[in-house]
């Protein structure tokens, strides 16, 4: 345990300046919420959405969880490739914190979601957006909160897994309804009973809603606050499937 | 007081087909500064047997003790006393061999400058300071090999795990990866237990062997004994020696899982 602090520092800097190095990797992750901001985003402009606030105020906020969803839900495959080359067994045979294996990886995946972001808001900015900057604070927390959760999961999954072949098609079956079950594009204001229903199911979807109250303003209990939780509940859970799969031995 | 010391150590896999028992009961002794040849057809339970003495697989049976530690009740203390390299190695082919080394040494709770510091020493020592911030993946696989071993020897481990190491190497890189291995042992006193599949190799470089088929350990003793006891006359070779122990049948595959 002393040595988690220290071990995950290690393993976030290693994995870091891997991720640095390619620049492209961090632009890439970019273009498909950009595509949508830049493409997509200005039809939105006078249609009525539902919600308070203008169409970049509902858009952004999606996006961001987007971004979120896709780019953490794939993290696992760095480790795919690690373990083809035998890098994963050979640090486990160290006394590094099995824990920071999994922190190290999931914290330098979040540093890198928020950089994203913050581009992502940037060029929002610039075609139109407005919003308190707390809101946008407490988005890019909403964000951290999802990457952390999300890459947990997919590092848990991709040390579980044989090869790509397992693990590609698990994280685009279960990402495509949720993003489009948590309301990303147009808010779930517009559904019909049915579909409202369903998505209530969704974790996601509260933590769109609640970037969305933030962004006009709204901190309020029954938004942000429902957010944050379902986001904490989402943390809690993925963090303790992530541990237990990084400490157990043979994988 | 033996550095490695086994007793019925046992690893049984669940699949969907039943279980499978990978590793029977394995029961040997490896005396300190040793180099114990580990050998055995494919199947036979060396690379399950060698993932559970390293602490990647935990044993469903039996009891070891590696280097003064208990294997079941402190796998750490384990990890902190041997070093491990795999048939695959372990470095990251887009990573530089320099911050390999140092990372390594990290993992190992070496202090930054500490680390910096053995990275040079290890390169030094293994032919490798040329080749210090080239990428991994640009290294011959000689060099490759050497620097998988400069990382299983980061912490001067008390016993050196090598799971096939010369496999793939051309004859040159073979013979100069002996003479490391030989180099350690005598030089450090170092325990070396490896596996391998080629018998000139166990003969030449292990002082004595152990030989497992179907997850049990069915001979052992120096290559001259075993070629004495079962290869039927004292020109015998090795490999007349190795088939009468394991029965002249054709290599099963591997049934045990790698990964669970």
């Amino acid at each position: 345990m002393s040595h988690l602090f220290s071990d995950t520092a290690l393993i976030f800097g290693r994995y870091l300046r891997q991720a640095l190095d390619s620049k492209v990797g961090v632009v890439f992750g970019l273009l498909q919420p950009m595509f949508y901001l830049i493409f997509f985003g200005p039809l939105l402009r006078d249609v009525p959405l539902g919600g308070e606030g203008d169409s970049w105020q509902t858009l952004v906020p999606g996006l961001l969880i987007q971004l979120g969803l896709f780019s953490a839900a794939f993290a696992g495959f760095g480790i795919l490739l690690e373990k083809q080359v035998g890098v994963i067994e050979r640090m486990r045979v160290t006394p590094v914190s099995r824990l920071a294996l999994l922190l190290g990886r999931a914290l330098k995946d979040v540093v890198l979601l928020l950089v994203q972001s913050l581009l992502l808001v940037l060029v929002a900015v610039a075609l139109g957006l407005r919003a308190p900057v707390l809101g946008v604070v407490v988005g890019f927390l909403f964000v951290g909160l999802l990457t952390i959760s999300l890459a947990s999961l997919s590092y848990a999954l991709a040390m579980r897994v044989d090869g790509p072949q397992g693990f590609a098609p698990v994280i685009s079956t279960v990402n495509m309804p949720a993003m489009l079950l948590s309301g990303i594009l147009l808010p779930m204001a517009l559904a019909p009973g049915w579909l409202d229903a369903v998505s209530r199911c969704v974790p996601f979807r509260y933590l769109v809603d609640a970037v969305r109250a933030a962004y006009v303003g709204d901190f309020g209990w029954d938004t942000v606050g429902v957010g944050a939780l379902v986001g904490l509940a989402l943390c809690a859970v993925s963090m303790t499937v992530g541990t237990r799969v990084f400490r157990k031995a043979g994988a | 007081m033996p550095v490695i010391s086994t007793a019925g150590l046992a690893r049984t896999f669940q699949t969907k087909r039943g279980p499978v028992e990978a590793v029977r009961g394995i029961d040997l002794t490896v005396r300190p500064g040793e180099i114990l040849g580990f050998l055995g057809p494919n199947g036979a339970g060396k690379t399950t047997t060698l993932r559970m003495l390293t602490t990647l697989l935990a044993p469903t049976g039996g009891a070891a003790t590696v280097a003064g530690c208990d294997l079941a009740r402190d796998p750490e203390g384990v990890r902190r006393k041997i070093g491990y390299v795999a048939q695959s190695g372990g470095t990251d082919p887009s990573v530089s061999v320099r911050e390999e080394l140092v990372t390594q040494g990290r993992m190992y709770r070496l202090g930054k400058a500490e680390a910096a510091a053995r990275a040079e020493e290890l390169a030094a020592d293994l032919g490798l300071s040329e080749l210090l911030d080239r990428k991994c993946g640009a290294l011959s696989g000689g060099q490759r090999r050497r620097l998988d071993i400069a990382m299983g020897l980061t912490h001067r481990p008390v016993v050196l795990f090598l799971d096939e190491p010369t496999t793939g190497l051309d004859p040159g890189s073979r013979a100069e990866l002996w003479d490391l291995i030989r180099r350690l042992r005598d030089g450090q006193g170092m325990t070396v237990f490896l596996t391998t599949h080629y018998l000139d190799e166990a003969e030449a470089l292990a002082d004595r062997l152990v030989v497992v088929d179907r997850g049990t350990v069915v001979a052992e003793g120096t290559a001259a004994a075993l070629k004495a006891q079962y290869g039927g006359s004292p020109e015998a070779t090795l490999q007349d020696a190795f088939i009468a122990i394991t029965g002249r049948r054709t290599a099963e595959p591997d049934t045990a899982p790698i990964a669970v």
